[in-house]
């Protein structure tokens, strides 16, 4: 059975000059597996991560004619059983550290705080539990990042520490936003097989939003390709080079490529969608 | 007679007692009409070596020459109608309350140059922006039209030299093939020399004809484009910034080794 299904999403939000739609009718479903969601600005596609967890704010209105996740209606949930979804179920890592850890807690307290919230645990074993998922994002000096503020640790350790943090309670969807757009490419590497190893090792399910296509197109098993709300195209990620539509195309062929030729870059014609 | 020269060049930022070196004994040398790429991680000093030449970080050895003669201090005047520079971020970059024809009319009024009015409409033309959007604000403009806009605001005065700081890296990737695009035209068109600091390979070896890799403030490699599009890099760190470069990843010839 999938964990997640999404069937004709729409978010909407009502502006002084009318209803804009952010993402008009967008479906689909997920398993055991790493879908991977690309887009440039604007086409929607973390609006389409963050409404699974009903993370829109009004003015914006989330409609769909079903969003299921392992069988619980999404959409006509209390607000209380959302709030027992979400972290616990279903794992949001947001883009930037910088704007996404508190500034004024230190990681240690930050990352003990659900556990000992939610699930009760005493001192020791939140602080043993905490050090235990940084080791498990490959943070070596773990008890000097637990004392340590967001502002002193490097873009790639913070971005390492929320995902720590989000795994905490090991949920079975974790939803990664840009998680390694904010990083260099070779912490990008690391962090994208740690997130790889927890989907194979705990069967995790992974929506993976980017704006790079050629990653996730190595990363995912399955990309859909979003432009101006609607999903214009989905493919197996194996497959990218194949892809059938003008937009994704487009999006292929204006990247540079090493030892590419040096004539202008294709561009894109966006009359043409 | 090569353009720009770096002679072993250091930058040292003091705080709180605590010196770090950003820069540590980094030459190097970009002909005339050249286009030269940094490439690094956060931290390796590419961006600092940018700032250097612009008077921007406190230098603290060696020397760098424009045109053979030792860049003055302060840079003056007569430094900014030769080198200019495009930042990262076309949404900080740009005065938020001044409109595009302010800020592209500022380096003529220092300067004193006339015919303002000519060279600001020909300057939005150059860069692809319709005469109109000078009375426009920054927030009224896309991300891309932002960065034409940086990019026609350092070609104001007509430098030989730019420096682009990650020019296109806060831009999609349409985006940013037409802002590339638009940067070799105008290299072309005006003999530009290009000093350019990007962390993706795949865009300095798309736009720069030599290319130097740095870490931790320190040269490890200097090689032609040629030696980079055939993987002849000779130290580790670049051959691991190489495969870690996401425009490897869809070739199934290249699959790098798990």
């Amino acid at each position: 059975m999938s964990l997640l299904e999404v069937r004709n999403l729409r978010v909407t939000f009502a502006t002084e000059t009318g209803e804009v739609q952010a993402v008009r009718g967008v479906s689909f479903t997920l398993g055991h597996e790493r879908l991977g969601i690309v887009g440039e600005s604007g086409s929607g596609k973390t609006m389409t991560g963050r409404s699974v967890l009903r993370l829109v704010r009004p003015p914006g209105r989330i409609e769909a004619d079903a969003m299921t996740f392992d069988g619980r209606d999404l959409l006509h949930a209390s607000e209380r059983e959302m709030r027992a979804l979400r972290g616990k179920r279903i794992g949001m890592v947001m883009q930037d550290p910088k704007y996404s850890l508190n500034p004024v807690m230190t990681i240690g307290r930050q990352l003990t705080e659900g556990l000992r919230l939610r699930d009760g645990l005493g001192r020791s074993d939140a602080t043993a539990k905490a050090i235990a998922a940084l080791e498990a994002v490959q943070i070596r000096d773990a008890a000097r990042v637990m004392e340590a503020y967001p502002h002193e640790l490097s873009g790639g350790m913070g971005q390492r520490v929320m995902i720590a943090m989000m795994l905490i309670p090991e949920p079975d969807l974790l939803i990664a936003d840009e998680p390694t757009s904010a990083l260099d490419v070779t912490v990008q590497a690391e962090v994208l097989s740690i997130l790889d190893g927890l989907v194979r090792d705990r069967g995790m399910g992974l929506i993976f939003i980017s704006h790079d296509l050629r990653l996730v197109a190595r990363f995912c098993d399955r990309v859909l390709v979003m432009h101006k709300g609607l999903v214009v195209e989905e493919i197996e990620a194996a497959h990218l080079m194949e892809a059938q539509h003008p937009y994704t195309k487009g999006l292929l062929n204006c990247l540079p490529r090493i030892g590419g030729s040096r004539a202008p870059l294709p561009v894109l014609d966006r009359a043409g969608f | 007679m090569a353009l720009i020269e770096i002679d072993d060049l250091t930058v040292t930022f003091r705080s709180k007692g605590r010196e770090v070196r950003a820069v540590e004994g980094v030459s190097l040398s970009v002909e005339p009409r050249e286009s030269y790429g940094l490439v690094g991680e956060s931290g390796s000093g590419k961006s600092t070596i940018l700032r250097a030449i612009c008077g921007m970080a406190p230098v603290t050895g060696g020397s760098i020459r424009i045109g053979g003669k030792p860049v003055p201090v302060p840079r003056g005047r007569a430094f900014s109608t030769e080198v200019q520079m495009v930042f990262q971020d076309p949404y900080a970059s740009l005065h938020p309350r001044h409109t595009i024809d302010r800020t592209l009319s500022e380096p003529l009024a220092i300067h004193g140059v006339p015919g303002r009015d000519a060279r600001v409409v020909q300057a939005l033309t150059d860069v692809g922006l319709p005469p109109a959007f000078r009375f426009r604000y920054p927030h009224q403009l896309s991300g891309g039209q932002r960065q034409r806009v940086a990019i026609a605001r350092a070609l104001m005065l007509r430098p030989k030299i730019l420096l682009l700081d990650e020019p296109t890296s806060a831009l999609d990737a349409s985006v940013q093939a037409e802002v590339l695009n638009l940067l070799n035209r105008l290299r072309e068109e005006q003999g530009l020399t290009f000093l350019m600091v990007s962390h993706d390979l795949a865009v300095i070896d798309h736009m720069c004809d030599r290319i130097m890799v740095l870490q931790h403030g320190r040269t490890v490699e200097e090689m032609t484009r040629d030696d980079l599009a055939s993987a002849r890099m000779t130290t580790a760190y670049a051959r691991s910034l190489f495969d870690a470069s996401a425009d490897r990843m869809l070739d199934a010839s290249t699959e790098p080794t798990p």
